[in-house]
């Protein structure tokens, strides 16, 4: 799948798939990575080790930072795939240098699912395509 | 995105790599929204100051942009603090989070901000000039820039506006563009406007019709500086207006086009029921003044107004320390003290720990404030005239 480059770098991993926003401040624990916000349908994930992919950020601007303090607390998530990547998302991942690609149906993606992120490139593609 | 030479040095890294990240920043904003250049700033307005809003994890940013080095490259101000940072013991701050706040504060001063933290930096010499570009973040202070001033910001956040003082420059999109700056909807007001209350209720009232719009209104005519602070912050916080016409008022009004929008009116009836249901009613423990920062001209009246008399609960006029130094000179700060107040400089309530400092009823006259304390702070609000909240704790 074809998006666009928010973030360069590349990653491979499991993806964690919210079909919901999610609001980083408040929402996830920079410490250890959990999702944290009450009744979210990932609240008790982690988001260490895997491709974060949800449609777009909620929540305070101060989200940012805490996308930068997860990275610095080494329990960032590989990459972020979104629909559509707003400015709290985008602040906080190339401020932490997170690959990041939007304008992706996330629809068609599973969590467990196998990706592989090209930020440069801007796509999206399960191992075996 | 289209970048000139030294825009694109600096993206290449040539001035380190955490300026190379800054400016990649500016650039990746720059192309979701649809930028296709960058302009110069002449000046940057950086919010997310507050430990209460930024938390550890933008202290230890804030830490790590300045220990390697970044210094900012056009003049920048900052946004109110969490505490007053000389009286912040008397004023009662924990001192947990007072430590946090002067890591925060010395982390600016590292990269080369010196300027007093306030949310009206126009009141103590930093006025952008009408056309001028500039990247500012707090919501109040940009309506006002963008409406009063004539000059044009976005609504930057914290870390753009940051990276925009850090490279001098920022995306060329949104309000920097004479097209985006036209009026898309007309507001006719007809109501009392006798204090700033009436103006913050009319603005707090005008964000949730308009929310992201440009009003043209008219009916302000006698709007003064002060009234025009009231009414922008309130609109701002209710809303998300960054910028406004006000016919006969403001600079840019007379030349936009208006033909063919939509017209609103706003009357009496509507705004007296909305400053109701804003005012809780009970009695306070805390009045409070100064949102957005107060002028001189506001610490005197209320020193006119507690002069040679007692105050039942605390009156804090919060303010820059630029204008509470100016106040001890003309001898306002001695009146307000004597009467049992306090000026506090450097912070406003709404981004200070009033809920961990044992207040639950706090009197306010700002629409702004009104918006945000039951939330922020937790607070009962009651909101009324300047004059009426502080009548009612003197003795």
């Amino acid at each position: 799948m074809k998006g666009r480059t928010i973030m360069t770098g590349a990653a491979a991993g499991p993806a964690l798939v919210s079909r919901t926003p999610i609001s980083f401040y408040g929402g996830v624990d920079a410490r250890t990575g959990m999702i944290i916000e009450q009744g979210h349908e990932l609240e008790g994930q982690c988001v260490s080790g895997r491709i974060l992919v949800f449609p777009c950020g909620k929540g305070s601007t101060v989200g940012s930072y805490v996308i930068y303090g997860l990275q610095k607390n080494g329990v960032a998530p590989l990459a972020i795939v979104n629909e559509e990547t707003e400015t709290i998302i985008a602040t906080g991942a190339i401020l932490a240098g997170i690959p990041c690609v939007d304008g992706i149906d996330i629809g068609r993606i599973t969590t467990g699912q196998q990706l592989r992120v090209d930020g440069a490139a801007g796509t999206v593609d399960t191992e075996k395509d | 995105m289209e970048l000139n030479r030294e825009q694109q040095l600096l993206l290449d890294g040539e001035a380190g790599e955490v300026t190379s990240r800054l400016m990649r920043l500016l650039v990746s904003l720059g192309d979701i929204f649809g930028a296709e250049r960058m302009v110069p700033v002449g000046s940057a307005q950086v919010s997310g100051v507050s430990y209460k809003s930024i938390g550890d994890p933008g202290l230890e940013f804030l830490e790590d942009l300045a220990r390697q080095g970044v210094e900012v490259r056009v003049p920048t101000s900052l946004n109110p603090a969490g505490m007053d940072l000389q009286g912040w013991q008397e004023l009662g701050i924990p001192e947990a989070f007072a430590e946090k706040q002067q890591r925060i504060m010395a982390a600016f001063r590292g990269m080369g901000i010196t300027a007093p933290p306030t949310c009206t930096p126009y009141l103590i010499g930093s006025v952008p000039q009408p056309g001028e570009h500039v990247a500012w973040a707090e919501s109040s202070a940009v309506v006002f820039v963008n409406s009063v001033l004539g000059a044009r910001t976005n609504r930057e956040g914290g870390p753009s506006a940051l990276a925009a003082a850090v490279c001098g420059c920022t995306p060329c999109y949104g309000l920097h563009l004479n097209e985006n700056r036209r009026p898309t909807v007309l507001v006719d007001v007809d109501v009392r406007l006798a204090s700033n209350a009436d103006y913050g209720a009319l603005g707090y009232c005008l964000g949730r019709k308009v929310r992201g719009a440009i009003p043209y209104i008219t009916g302000l005519e006698g709007a003064g500086r002060d009234n025009l602070k009231s009414m922008g912050a309130a609109m701002a916080a209710s809303g998300a207006v960054a910028l406004y016409h006000a016919a006969g008022v403001t600079p840019e009004a007379a030349a936009v086009p208006t033909a063919g929008l939509e017209l609103i009116r706003v009357g009496q009836g509507e705004l007296d029921e909305l400053s109701a249901g804003l005012d809780a009613g009970e009695t306070p423990d805390l009045v409070v003044t100064g949102c957005p920062h107060a002028s001189l001209e506001e610490v005197a009246a209320v020193a006119g107004q507690v002069r040679g008399r007692k105050l039942k609960v605390p009156v804090w006029v919060c303010t820059s320390r630029v204008i509470k130094e100016r106040a001890e000179a003309e001898g306002y700060l001695a009146e307000i003290e004597a009467a049992g107040g306090r000026i506090v400089a450097d912070t406003c309530m709404v981004v200070s720990p009033l809920e961990e400092m044992a207040y639950g009823v706090t009197s306010v006259d700002s629409g702004k404030a009104a918006n945000y304390l039951p939330g922020f702070c937790k607070q009962k609000v009651n909101f009324r005239d300047l004059r009426e909240i502080i009548e009612e704790v003197l003795e």
